[in-house]
């Protein structure tokens, strides 16, 4: 099954706080079957969150966790106007990447997620979620940049 | 200029890899090379060691601890938080391109010298992401993967030794193979002589054997520190095996060696003494703490421990004997070769010794008893191994089938590979199988003229149709024990000896 789907887009993502915009990211994961336990899961994404909150340089956040309660890798793509404080030093989140992985290691799944985090560091492919008009857009960038590259 | 770097994170998913990411665009922009190990959740392609020994510098930009840090020592080190790379990746190439240049002004010890050799093939398979519980099963499966080969080969010469013996020498065979000196060997050695090849064979697989504990303790060290551990596990675990304390010593001798090891790893010290951490001050003092732990702290408690049972055995002498054959049965699985085993095992053998000058049919009994209990365990595990496959790793399903001879030959320590890797499922297991055989062998009042030997003794055997039975009592209540304590908790750890992949942790 794909990466992401237009189900798993949310480009009006406006929440008081990160963990509120995570919830509802992982809402439409639950949605779509590939989180079993949402509370499971959404309290495995938090225990990483307090680890170190994931937000990065350039108004990124990427919530994450390799979890029992995950069926499949997957990418929730959140866009905020306003941003979110996901706890960078530089200001709030504008792009929300929730990354989902199953539990267990050394899976060939794991290696699109790898090089999803790698696109997440090229300005251009950053832009163009910035600008993606709606969510068949994202879903083809993603799909163009990241699983068939 | 030439660089390498390791990545790392908690998760191992994200943050490792944008950092690789990072710092592969700020070392382009700058004009220089990097190679970026991703030590994440998708494996890890290990560095070569000819791009490690051409880099001028090395960036570490972890989340969780390096693995096999030792392959980068000698190298100009720029340690940093695994975000700074994200954040900041042309910052850290350029604290980077600065130490090259300290490094090429004025070179450390170990910089200028020949590059410090590795541990090359060896491999951990130790998930740094993994949870804690998961981690130790890994740390103990290490260690018993390298220790299995150690028990097949032994176990198996030493079962081959008696069953030649028994053709060499006839019914006393088995006992009288071990009293070939080995000077005898080395001077006189016919190869026409049985009795001289059983006792080559005897000979080797002790040899073997001595191996097991100090491996064992080795590797997991091994897993916990990576190579720094070596020396203090090994060294720990032949300490193990001088203070009497068996495999479960050998454990903490590898758990006790590994964390000092990693611990001194992890020191930050000053440039000019950093080239010589490797080679002589990690080994040399986690050596000596580990050897101090082993004999000053772990040595008086076990001695003790051995005084007290076997005053406590002798106490029991005149009691009901069934329950004698439980307790000692109990006893001889509760270790394996460690001080429980040996004090249950040594009071049955200088009761041998008395009994051949009194009369005492009773100390026939418990030699009986404590040899049948002693058999159970590997039996037992290889009868597991053998109808539940799945719940065993591939490496322990190998060893399930040495189990068979072995413990048909009573060397117990073929169910230490099962009981180091998982002793709090597997221990309980072998003694319930090894008290009830040593109960029932008192029951049937079957005896035993023989120390060792296994089924090659049986022509020493009283009633041997009883013992046996007793025996196969005991080895299908281990075997249903096993499997359904096994069955009710986490799954096996897979290990190296697994088709490809990392170390996968059904938790």
């Amino acid at each position: 099954m794909a990466l992401i789907t237009e189900r798993l887009v949310v480009l009006n993502l406006d929440s008081a706080d990160r963990h509120a915009a995570t919830r509802i990211l992982a809402e439409a994961l639950a949605g779509e079957g590939r989180v079993t336990d949402l509370e499971g899961f959404l309290a495995d994404v938090r225990k990483r969150e307090e680890q170190m909150p994931t937000g990065l340089p350039g108004g990124i956040g990427i919530p994450h966790a390799r979890s029992a309660h995950v069926t499949e890798p997957s990418l929730v793509f959140g866009r905020s106007q306003e941003g979110i404080d996901w706890g960078a030093e530089d200001g709030p989140a504008t792009l929300i990447f929730l990354i989902a992985a199953p539990e267990g290691g050394g899976d060939d799944h794991l290696k699109i997620l790898a090089a999803l985090a790698r696109r997440l560091m090229r300005t251009e492919f950053r832009q163009s979620l910035m600008n993606a008009p709606d969510a068949t857009s994202v879903v083809d960038v993603v799909t163009r940049e990241v699983v068939n590259p | 200029m030439k660089f390498v770097a390791v990545t790392s994170c908690p998760t191992g998913i994200a943050h490792t890899y944008m950092a690789a990411e990072g710092l592969e665009q700020a070392a382009k922009a700058a004009g220089h090379t990097i190679e970026v190990e991703t030590q994440g959740s998708a494996g890890f392609d290990k560095l070569s060691p000819e791009t490690i020994a051409a880099a001028d510098a090395v960036i570490f930009a972890v989340g969780v601890p390096v693995r096999e840090r030792a392959r980068f020592a000698g190298k100009p080190t720029i340690d940093s938080d695994v975000k700074k790379a994200i954040s900041d990746g042309p910052g850290l190439i350029a604290q980077a391109v600065a130490a090259a240049e300290q490094e090429a002004a004025n070179p450390t010890l170990a910089g200028a010298g020949s590059p410090v050799p590795t541990a090359g093939g060896l491999s951990t398979k130790v998930d740094q992401q993994a949870s804690r519980g998961a981690k130790i099963r890994q740390w103990l499966m290490t260690g018993v993967s390298y220790m299995i080969p150690f028990v097949a080969a032994g176990g198996i010469l030493i079962a081959l030794g008696f069953m030649l013996a028994q053709v060499a020498w006839g019914e006393t065979g088995a006992v009288l193979v071990t009293k070939v000196p080995l000077d005898h060997l080395i001077t006189d050695f016919s190869i026409l002589s049985t009795k001289d090849w059983a006792a080559l064979l005897f000979q080797v697989g002790v040899a073997s054997f001595g191996f097991l504990v100090p491996i064992l303790a080795g590797f997991i060290a091994f897993a916990i520190a990576d190579r720094p551990g070596l020396a203090p596990g090994i060294v720990g675990g032949a300490l193990a095996v001088v203070v009497g304390a068996g495999f479960l010593g050998g454990i903490a001798a590898g758990f006790v060696g590994g964390f000092i090891a990693l611990w001194i790893s992890g020191w930050k010290v000053p440039k000019g003494v950093r080239g010589v951490m490797p080679v002589v001050v990690i080994p040399l003092l986690s050596v000596f703490v580990t050897g101090i732990t082993m004999i000053v702290i772990l040595g008086p408690p076990l001695k003790a421990l051995s005084d007290g049972l076997a005053s406590w055995l002798n106490s029991l002498s005149g009691a009901n004997l069934v329950l004698l054959g439980v307790i000692l049965g109990l006893m001889m699985a509760f270790d394996m070769g460690g001080p429980v085993n040996k004090v249950a095992y040594t009071f049955a053998t200088t009761g041998l010794v008395a009994a051949t000058v009194a009369t005492g049919g009773t100390s026939l009994k418990v030699m009986a008893a404590v040899m049948a209990a002693g058999m159970t365990p590997p039996l037992g595990l290889a009868l597991a191994t053998t109808i539940r496959r799945r719940l065993f790793s591939e490496a322990e399903r190998e060893n399930g089938q040495a189990a068979w001879l072995l413990g048909a030959s009573f060397i117990t320590e073929g169910a230490i590979p099962f009981a180091a890797a998982d002793p709090l499922r597997v221990i309980p297991a072998c003694m319930l199988g090894s008290g009830v055989t040593g109960g029932l062998v008192m029951l049937f009042g079957s005896t035993l003229r023989a120390p060792h030997g296994g089924i090659w003794v049986t022509p020493l055997i009283g009633s041997p149709l009883l013992y046996i039975l007793a025996i196969v009592i005991g080895t299908v209540i281990t075997a249903a024990a096993v499997i359904a304590l096994k069955a009710a908790g986490p799954g096996p750890v897979k290990t190296e000896l697994d088709a490809g992949g990392l170390a996968e942790v059904v938790v």
